[in-house]
């Protein structure tokens, strides 16, 4: 790796680190406004024209609150458990193609910071790892609604990860690949993925709802249960720190769920618009962006649908509904890929 | 050079974040300083290049079976006074067979050949494709023994749980 | 009992095929909710835009004062009287001489209060009122820091010799109407069971 490549990968990674950040930041103003709407309200309007500065409010309120950490807390692991949650879904962004690259004499720069070549892999095992920051948390709390927020996390997050692997692993047999940027080259050739694998997209989609605890999975924070769930004792920017990976999360899936089923940054017709190299990158990213904001979109509009799962609906669901799904959507494509002869 | 380094760095954190596991008093401690070795053992497979293992190792370790660890111990709130209730024979017993398991331990290493790991050439021992066509081609039937290992242990334990659920509805 | 007709008998029936998918449905319910999406928003943005009152609202009291600017309340009480939820108390004096000009009969208030946190804005001192003196206007009521304050006092509630209230807004044919005729049958049923 040349030392320009180091650079720029070092910027690119500051980029996307800025990018999910900001990107969240826009989504809790997106989010009140859309709520509003569905609602007939108007939402936040008062900072800036259209309330564009509320997130700005928002952030400085949150660090100038009192910061608290109850007596009785584990203050170590108190302040562990934010931060590892942040550290996690910041970590996921590094994968994501984000765009084809850029032409800039004879090396062309990705858009993406790491190629690995488990990169699915690598995304399975940050999400996995991302619930210690809410057990973490939940308990450090010595609080009982923290710790039965952190508990039901921590099963949610177990059970629909297996459904979202199996889902994966269809993918994965069809593709040939672990590579997000393989796997989003060959949407280039052909189709997107979702016209192959719809049930396997589907049960994508319901486990990335419920693993950034979301609602209609929104079980770990449900406050008419459980007060705040796992972040009832937090305050000040702690408190933010897990609101605001819960965002991060959500762009992530976004993008992840727009790369791996919906082409990632390939639109149809692309290459029939006759358009120079380096503008084609750019178009791609604003159509790449163009997908995630459609998900984010998707991921708001349901919660403000949708009321939230019992908990014995939500386990029934994972493990009775999902998986058997998902294993049959393995199987399936066995059998498709079978007959059709695209068996390597 | 930045490989050893990493190398060092790695060794040390999984060593003292053992030690860690076995002293803590409290068990959650415990089970957070055997995670932090899993993620340090998951570094070493990276510096070997074995980036597969070293994702399955945090998905299934660490993501899985640590979290439900965590789990049990946090929802049964163990505290030192119910673990230090252990009879004597169970203790003579648990460092028996840690003292056969080192005997093994020792054996296996006496015999087999040291691993010779270049880590500037790429060995393609710990990708995806060579992984797969070893276990499904080369070792398919001990890898589906192993499964229907587990498919045992799974059913056995459904068994169990479902034997108690009926005692106490009785 | 069955007090309506409107009421559902609730059956638990097993779910059709269609029902247990749940797709249909949360299908159903996301395009209601994005329908509301494009629907006109309910919401006034206040202190750039207020709210129209209805024509009739009751809000904030004034003691009116006669044409000449001399204070129309004899303190008969029977506002008091009328009002359901107690919130009018008043105390009585007499006209001194030379104070003509102030008072219109030869009794006034000379404390008069009324606890805007008891009175429910329902119009009946007004109805009650035999000289005319005590209306309910489109004023809202400010709001305040401590329960005394919102116990208003005859500063607040007779109104000013140079900024005078409009009443008449209120004073529709059929207000109008229903003052001329005080004996009307209601009002005489409320006032016996209030002995």
């Amino acid at each position: 790796m040349t030392d320009t490549m180091l650079i720029y990968k070092v910027i690119l990674c500051v980029l996307v680190f800025a990018v999910s950040l900001g990107a969240a930041a826009y989504m809790t103003w997106g989010e009140r406004k859309l709520a509003a709407w569905l609602q007939d309200r108007v939402g936040p309007n008062r900072a800036g024209p259209l309330g564009l500065l509320q997130p700005i409010a928002d952030g400085i309120k949150m660090i100038f609150k009192e910061e608290m950490i109850p007596t009785h807390s584990n203050r170590w692991l108190f302040i562990l458990g934010p931060s590892f949650f942040m550290l996690c879904a910041c970590m996921t962004g590094v994968v994501i193609p984000w765009g084809a690259g850029w032409q800039m004499g004879d090396t062309l720069f990705p858009m993406q910071v790491t190629d690995i070549n488990i990169g699915l892999l690598y995304l399975l095992s940050v999400v996995s790892i991302g619930v210690y920051g809410v057990m973490i948390g939940g308990w450090a709390s010595n609080n009982k609604f923290a710790l039965l927020g952190a508990l039901r996390a921590s099963s949610q997050m177990i059970s629909y990860e297996v459904a979202m692997g199996l889902a994966l692993i269809a993918l994965v047999m069809m593709t040939g690949t672990l590579s997000l940027k393989e796997i989003v080259a060959q949407q280039d050739a052909g189709f997107a993925n979702v016209v192959y694998q719809p049930l396997g997209f589907i049960i994508f989609l319901i486990c990335a709802f419920a693993e950034t605890n979301r609602a209609p999975f929104d079980l770990p924070e449900c406050e008419s249960e459980l007060v705040g769930g796992y972040h009832t004792e937090y305050s000040s920017m702690k408190l933010g720190f897990y609101l605001f990976a819960e965002y991060i999360n959500m762009f992530i899936s976004s993008a992840i769920m727009a790369s791996l089923y919906f082409g990632g940054y390939n639109f149809p017709f692309q290459h029939e618009l006759g358009l120079d190299g380096n503008l084609l990158t750019a178009v791609q990213t604003a159509v790449f962006f163009g997908k995630i904001f459609l998900f984010i979109f998707l991921f708001m509009w349901v919660r403000w649908t949708l009321p939230r799962f019992r908990y014995d609906q939500l386990m029934n669901l994972g493990w009775k509904v999902l998986l058997p799904l998902a294993i049959a959507n393995i199987i399936i494509t066995g059998f498709v890929m079978l007959f059709t002869g695209k068996l390597g | 050079m930045l490989t050893e380094y990493a190398f060092w760095l790695l060794s040390f954190i999984a060593v003292f974040s053992g030690i860690a596991t076995i002293i803590s008093k409290n068990p959650v401690y415990s089970v957070l300083y055997l995670i932090l070795t899993f993620f340090s053992i998951a570094g070493h497979y990276f510096l070997m290049n074995a980036q597969f293992l070293a994702a399955v190792h945090i998905i299934v370790y660490a993501g899985a079976i640590m979290v439900l660890f965590l789990y049990v111990i946090m929802m049964l709130n163990l505290n030192q006074l119910e673990v230090e209730k252990r009879s004597n024979i169970l203790k003579m017993l648990a460092v028996a067979s840690a003292g056969l398991l080192l005997v093994i331990l020792s054996g296996a290493a006496h015999t087999a050949d040291a691993l010779h790991v270049n880590p500037n050439k790429v060995s393609p021992a710990g990708m995806v494709e060579d992984l797969g066509i070893a276990l499904y081609r080369n070792y398919l039937l001990p890898f589906e023994l192993a499964s229907i290992l587990f498919l045992a242990a799974m059913v056995g334990a459904v068994y169990l749980s479902k034997k108690n659920l009926n005692e106490t509805q009785a | 009992m069955q007090l309506t007709n409107r009421s559902i008998q609730v059956v638990k029936k097993e779910l059709t095929l269609s029902e247990r998918l749940y797709f249909p449905a949360i299908i159903k319910g996301m395009l209601i909710t994005l329908s509301h999406l494009f629907k006109r928003k309910a919401t006034v943005k206040y202190p750039d835009q207020e709210r129209e009152l209805a024509a009739v609202y009751r809000g904030q009291h004034v003691l009116k004062r006669d044409e000449a600017g001399a204070e129309r309340c004899t303190a008969c009480g029977l506002c008091a009287v009328a009002c359901p939820a107690e919130a009018i108390t008043m105390e009585s004096a007499e006209r001194k001489k030379g104070e003509e000009n102030l008072y219109r009969e030869e009794k006034y208030a000379k404390i008069y209060e009324i606890n805007m946190l008891r009175c429910i804005f329902c119009g009946l001192c007004e109805d009650a009122c035999p000289k005319e003196a005590i209306f309910l206007t489109d004023r809202i009521v400010p709001s305040s820091f401590t329960r005394g304050e919102e116990v208003f006092g005859k500063d607040l509630l007779v109104e000013s010799l140079t900024e005078r209230v409009d009443v008449t807004k209120r004073q529709t044919p059929e207000v109008l109407s229903f003052k001329n005729d005080k004996k009307h049958k209601h009002n005489q049923t409320y006032l016996d069971r209030k002995k």
